[in-house]
């Protein structure tokens, strides 16, 4: 992949992120993907001058993950849109649909999980974002 | 004051397309505006699943008809990169033919339906009258008028002969005559300028901030086109990118209205250089890996993350697209807007619905 | 008497309705294609409108996804009686190349009651056209039962059927 990877944790993503905006960083997206039944992969992609840099951060299904919306508007879409599709909860959105950016109020699936079998739901339907 | 809530679409006269806004106002100012996605929602990237990676390339077109082939041309670059595939030279300079002819007729249509949002008919009638040309282009040289379906993975599928290419010329010469008959309109009637000018300011700095991308940024005076990074053949012609400073939605119009000509500067070249030799390799293996592959959209610039695990089928395909990219622009241009230049504000981002949502 | 003037004034300018349903813009692009100079329909006297409450025909492209159900079945109800619903394009048919996408359901049929199909990738404006016209036939048929009901009606006294 072009570009630099660099892993980091749920901890010092915020920190990572507004280091990046400081370095004058554009955001561009993030990409989500499921890697085991228990655990996604949120790639963070950032820009600057067509040099690309991206932050892989590995978590279990069932955590919460900072929004980067604060520091980086843009994100609140694709993080909605990542909440609507694999369920991950992210804390602190700036708009936060509560999963109905693409899907009804009453869908309490993950789509976009190829593991349905994950008996999360309840849970990660309780711990909302404040 | 009392605020009052005024829903924008589903189905809006101006909009093509279904996207709902929730409009806040203060009596006829905007003080807040929230997006409603989902009403064209499918899916799309979930069907890696079960398509392969060479039938992937009819799903990522109709991602959206507008700008379908760029969207399977970054697509197979992606694989393409994965697989360590040599794309031969006449394959890379006839990608960037079609692609420029895909941006020119996109650019044409939100010409009109600017045009037609600010309530002038006849000027919508003119652009699109015009675009009927490139779109006989592309049925004259591809089969179909919208969705192309040129590209494969390892070169494109269609050549062109020496009389097409004439044709091309030829006919672009006709559309660059009436396009500048038009110019005059665009670039000084006073019907277009009352409308626009002023509305919908974004700076420099807040459309680089927001990750802004596409005309929309390059209207504030940012200088980014994906073109730059030299795709395709787009690193053997002269290109330097269009901008203007202004920010608001006169200049992105006229950005686009210049990329126009540009994009006939291009083809130009293009067809001028033309090499000769094969048009497609032959493709063998399986892709494995990660790669992220970008594109100059007519809309932006677009983002595919692709990663492959040496099956058939792909592991993940993400896509970012421009309009996904650009709706943080409406949501910062539309507060202290008044609600009779909505129209104008949202088109001049060139929300494509179908982009975004996917 | 007045119903038949009523009639053939509807047939020989009938206002149509487009609703993008999900589709790829392919479909959408042609259906405005066909508005404009080179194909041009406003000269038979078909004009795009915005209010459902003023269409006849109602044009549909693209697949149906569980949120714009919701909206395509408002709008059909929205459109006076009678009315001809033409779908457009592959996916508007059966849900084509996403028919097998999570979000949606198929084809416009699947909602609301089809009464001409138009097919192709995206359907060319000819095509599209054409299909308008064959709703046009339809449209004199509901037009002319609704027509002989509600005449009969009158003769025999019998309470409105609304339809």
């Amino acid at each position: 992949m072009q570009g630099e990877v660099m892993c980091i944790s749920p901890d010092n993503l915020l920190g990572e992120t507004a280091r990046m905006k400081v370095e004058r960083y554009r955001f561009v997206t993030l990409s989500c993907v499921e890697i085991s039944e228990t655990q996604v992969e949120i790639l963070y992609h950032f820009d600057r001058e067509f040099q690309l840099k991206h932050l892989r951060l590995t978590i279990s299904k069932d955590s919460s993950v900072p929004s980067i919306s604060p520091v980086y508007f843009a994100a609140f879409l694709v993080e909605n849109e990542i909440q609507d599709l694999f369920g991950i909860r992210f804390h602190g959105l700036v708009i936060d649909y509560d999963r109905t950016l693409y899907l009804e109020e009453d869908v309490k699936t993950m789509p976009f999980c190829k593991y349905v079998a994950v008996q999360k739901t309840p849970e990660s339907n309780e711990e909302k974002a404040p | 004051m009392t605020k009052t809530i005024i829903p924008f679409g589903p189905q809006h006269p101006v909009l093509p397309e279904p996207i709902h806004l929730k409009l806040t106002l203060e009596d006829e100012v905007i003080t807040e505006a929230i997006p409603a996605f989902g009403f064209v929602h499918r899916g799309l990237e979930k069907l890696v699943e079960i398509r392969d990676f060479h039938q992937m390339i009819y799903v990522v077109e109709r991602i959206c008809g507008i700008c379908s082939m760029l969207h399977a041309m970054c697509y197979c670059q992606g694989i393409e990169e994965m697989m360590g595939i040599e794309v031969p030279p006449r394959a890379r300079f006839l990608r960037v033919i079609w692609s420029e002819l895909h941006r020119m007729h996109s650019h044409l249509l939100w010409l009109g339906l600017f045009a037609d949002s600010f309530g002038f008919e006849s000027l919508f009638m003119q652009f699109w009258k015009i675009r009927e040309k490139i779109l006989d282009i592309d049925e004259a040289t591809t089969g179909n008028r919208i969705i192309v379906s040129v590209n494969v993975i390892g070169g494109v599928r269609k050549d062109l002969g020496t009389e097409q290419t004439s044709m091309i010329l030829s006919a672009l010469k006709d559309v660059e005559k009436e396009l500048q008959w038009l110019e005059t309109t665009i670039m000084s009637d006073y019907t277009v300028q009352k409308r626009t000018v002023g509305k919908g300011i974004l700076t420099g700095k807040q459309a680089y901030e927001l990750g802004l991308v596409g005309p929309t940024l390059r209207a504030s005076g940012v200088a980014q086109d994906a073109r730059m990074l030299g795709y395709a053949a787009f690193g053997d012609i002269n290109f330097t990118p269009v901008v203007e400073t202004d920010g608001d939605c006169y200049a992105r119009c006229k950005v686009r209205f210049r990329e126009v000509f540009q994009s006939i500067d291009l083809i130009r070249q293009a067809i001028g250089k033309l090499p000769n030799g094969e048009i497609a390799v032959k493709v063998k293996g399986r892709p494995n890996g990660e790669v992220v592959t970008r594109v100059e959209q007519p809309r932006g610039e677009v983002f595919y993350y692709i990663k492959a695990n040496g099956t058939k089928n792909l592991e993940r395909l993400r896509v970012r697209t421009p309009t996904f990219a650009n709706v943080p622009a409406l949501l910062t241009m539309l507060p202290g807007a008044w609600l009779s230049d909505v129209p104008v504000i949202v088109l001049s981002i060139d929300p494509c619905i179908s982009c975004t949502e996917r | 008497m007045f119903k038949k003037i009523m009639t053939k004034a509807r047939m020989q300018s009938p206002w149509m309705l487009h609703f993008d349903c999900g589709s790829c813009n392919g479909c959408d692009i042609e259906v405005l294609a066909c508005l404009t100079p080179v194909y041009d329909v406003e000269r038979f006297g078909i004009i795009n409108t915005g209010n459902p409450m003023h269409a006849d025909i109602f044009l549909v492209t693209g697949t149906v996804n569980h949120r714009n159900q919701k909206v395509l079945r408002n709008l059909y109800d929205q459109i006076p009686d009678p009315k001809v619903v033409v779908a457009i394009g592959a996916c508007g048919l059966t849900g084509g190349i996403f028919r097998e996408a999570w979000n949606v359901i198929g084809g416009v049929d699947k909602v609301i009651p089809v009464d001409v199909y138009v097919p192709g990738c995206p359907a060319k404006p000819e095509a599209i056209i054409d299909g308008v016209v064959l709703g046009l036939e339809k449209f004199r048929g509901k037009a002319e039962t609704a027509e002989s009901i509600s005449a009969n009606d009158f003769e025999e006294e019998a309470p409105c059927r609304e339809k």
